[in-house]
């Protein structure tokens, strides 16, 4: 098992999650022989070079074919193998979203099938790499568990979980080079169960992936400026944790909804239906923030999400807009 | 088995997809599950590795309908062979029954992989022959049963290049080549395109075959099985709607409903009332 501690938080962070996947996953794989690790000729870009040298007969290079990936790692998950499959968000989803539906939804195949660099992490690659509807797609497929991880080590707590699920599971991530750090210290993490790090206020930030680290940081400046906002780091879209949302929609009058993705059938839209259908005396308004439904213009990640208002100067902005309107 | 014996099979499974289609009263893929019959009746007679009285023996074979539509032949044969049973097999089509038209994964009824979305049958089957391997399991071998239709799709292609990358020769795929599809000649393969020389070029050892010939069929899968280095494919030509004279190359029965007047028809021609 991997430890953690500040000093160790940081260098993954400077790593970023895909190097720290690639390395995590060799880990699992040499303490146990039936991890294998798959890729649709992103190995490299998942850190998953050491791990091809030093355990040959546990990796495969599906070739540039991602439903053929999504495939051979179903058979692979029916022979009782823990199989993790990488590849960029948008190929995993809508490129194979066919043999995802049919595999891991209909078949419920435990493949556990990571989106690499999802949300807008790919920046000058453009909308083409960009995972802006990945997760109203895995919503839409029955069945599926869709994670979200806040950082690298809850990237860890995840796989580790996600391994030893039988069924399937879309690993979400996001975030680069110098990604926000989360947590510096262990703590417990289950997938289904959301993290409360701020306590739920009358404004509450609901997030997800790398998102959440950013919230923090404007949580902490608004804190400063006197303003108490709760924070959610909901790192697992479906299930949703029912109980946590359930406190949010009873006690915040305002939930606020930051993702890397559009607006269309994310988090938000989750949120959304979740209360129309079970919440419906909630009095909280719920604010989508992403990207709204287009494909926006394009430049580097911190341009990104700076112009769509997803770093911490554009969340602090976004709530003080709320709060100044009541 | 006898070559008798492999005639009185096919038989057998014809008479239970017509019998079958039309008591359900509904339409059914009859023209590519009657092309492949002759195949199924080998293939399950003599190849495949079961255990009727447990179907999630470790030790089976792995057969995969990835021309999914075609399910009804293949209850049949596994009705024939003694994998279903008649009171399974009767729910055919029925509301709320687990047998429709396309195969749903159920380990205890035998049924390996949901099918239906053509073209994903190949991979899936080689990530289990992978995992085969990686177990030191080279005495299971998957099939995979495919059409020639099917394979306009082209992640079939994709699955195929992987398979002889990865040398994996504990696979082995069937083509049922009866040369229609949907809306009638499959033309992708019947001009400019060599089917056959696809496939080797690819890097797959080849197996042409009358896909009727029941001799030459388990000639095909004894080399199949023994082949090793790269994945087999067996082209097996057949005629679509075989054995019911007026379903023969007529793709109006890709898809249709046996009337009660069709079904004396067929009886009628089988010499069934005497």
């Amino acid at each position: 098992m991997i430890s953690i501690d500040k000093r160790k938080a940081r260098a993954w962070s400077r790593m970023g999650p895909r190097a720290v996947y690639g390395q995590f996953l060799l880990e699992m794989a040499r303490e146990d022989s039936r991890v294998l690790a798959l890729s649709a000729d992103l190995g490299r870009s998942s850190g998953l070079a050491a791990f091809s040298k030093e355990l040959p007969s546990q990796f495969f290079n599906t070739g540039i074919a991602e439903q053929n990936l999504v495939g051979i790692s179903s058979g692979l998950a029916r022979m009782d193998f823990k199989v993790f499959s990488t590849t960029f968000a948008p190929f995993a989803s809508l490129r194979a979203g066919d043999q995802v539906r049919m595999n891991l939804g209909y078949m419920q195949e435990p493949v556990n099938l990571v989106a690499l660099a999802s949300g807008f992490a790919l920046g000058f690659l453009g909308n083409s790499h960009f995972g802006i509807e990945d997760v109203a797609v895995m919503r839409a497929i029955p069945g599926l568990t869709i994670v979200s991880p806040a950082d690298c080590f809850e990237m860890y707590k995840c796989l580790n979980a996600a391994k030893n699920l039988d069924s399937p599971v879309y690993i979400r991530l996001t975030g680069g080079v110098g990604m926000p750090v989360v947590y510096e210290e262990d703590y417990d993490y289950q997938i289904g169960k959301a993290e409360v790090l701020r306590p739920i206020n009358s404004v509450t930030i609901v997030s997800h992936g790398t998102t959440v680290g950013h919230a923090l940081k404007a949580v902490a400046e608004l804190e400063a400026d006197g303003i108490s906002v709760g924070l959610v780091n909901m790192h697992t879209i479906k299930p949703l944790d029912e109980e946590v949302l359930n406190q949010v929609l009873d006690k915040s009058d305002h939930v606020m909804v930051f993702e890397e993705h559009t607006v269309v059938g994310g988090l938000g839209s989750a949120i959304l239906e979740y209360k129309n259908d079970n919440q419906q005396q909630s009095k909280a308004l719920v604010h989508r923030h992403g990207a709204r439904d287009c494909f926006p213009k394009t430049g580097g990640y911190d341009y990104m999400l700076e112009t769509l208002g997803l770093n911490s100067a554009g969340i602090q902005r976004a709530v003080r807009e709320v709060i100044s309107d009541n | 088995m006898t070559e008798h014996s492999f005639i009185e099979s096919s038989n057998n499974i014809r008479h239970k997809i017509i019998e079958t289609a039309f008591q359900c009263g509904e339409s059914s893929h009859l023209g590519g599950a009657l092309s492949m019959v002759d195949i199924l009746s080998v293939l399950f007679g003599n190849v495949l590795k079961y255990d009727t009285s447990n179907l999630t023996s470790p030790d089976r074979d792995i057969f995969i309908l990835s021309k999914g539509h075609c399910v009804l032949g293949y209850y049949a044969a596994m009705n024939c062979f003694g994998l279903m049973s008649n009171e399974v097999f009767e729910t055919f089509q029925k509301d709320g029954s687990h047998l429709i038209a396309h195969p749903i994964k159920n380990l205890e009824l035998g049924i390996e992989s949901s099918n239906g979305s053509l073209g994903q049958g190949l991979s899936f089957g080689l990530g289990m022959a992978l995992g085969m391997r990686l177990d030191n399991r080279t005495d299971r071998s998957v099939y995979i049963m495919m059409g020639d239709g099917e394979c306009n799709e082209g992640s079939v292609w994709e699955s195929a290049a992987s398979a002889a990358e990865f040398n994996v020769d504990n696979l082995v795929a069937i083509v049922d080549v009866n040369g229609l599809r949907n809306d009638g000649v499959n033309n992708t393969y019947n001009g400019v395109i060599d089917f056959k020389n696809i496939w080797r070029s690819f890097g797959w050892h080849v197996l042409e075959v009358d896909g009727h010939d029941h001799a030459a069929l388990l000639s095909a899968f004894n080399e199949a099985e023994s082949h090793e280095k790269n994945p087999s494919v067996i082209l097996a030509k057949t005629i679509k709607g075989r054995g019911v004279s007026f379903m023969e190359d007529n793709n109006d029965w890709h898809h249709n409903r046996i009337t009660a007047k069709t079904y004396e028809q067929i009886l009628e021609e089988w010499g069934c009332h005497d």
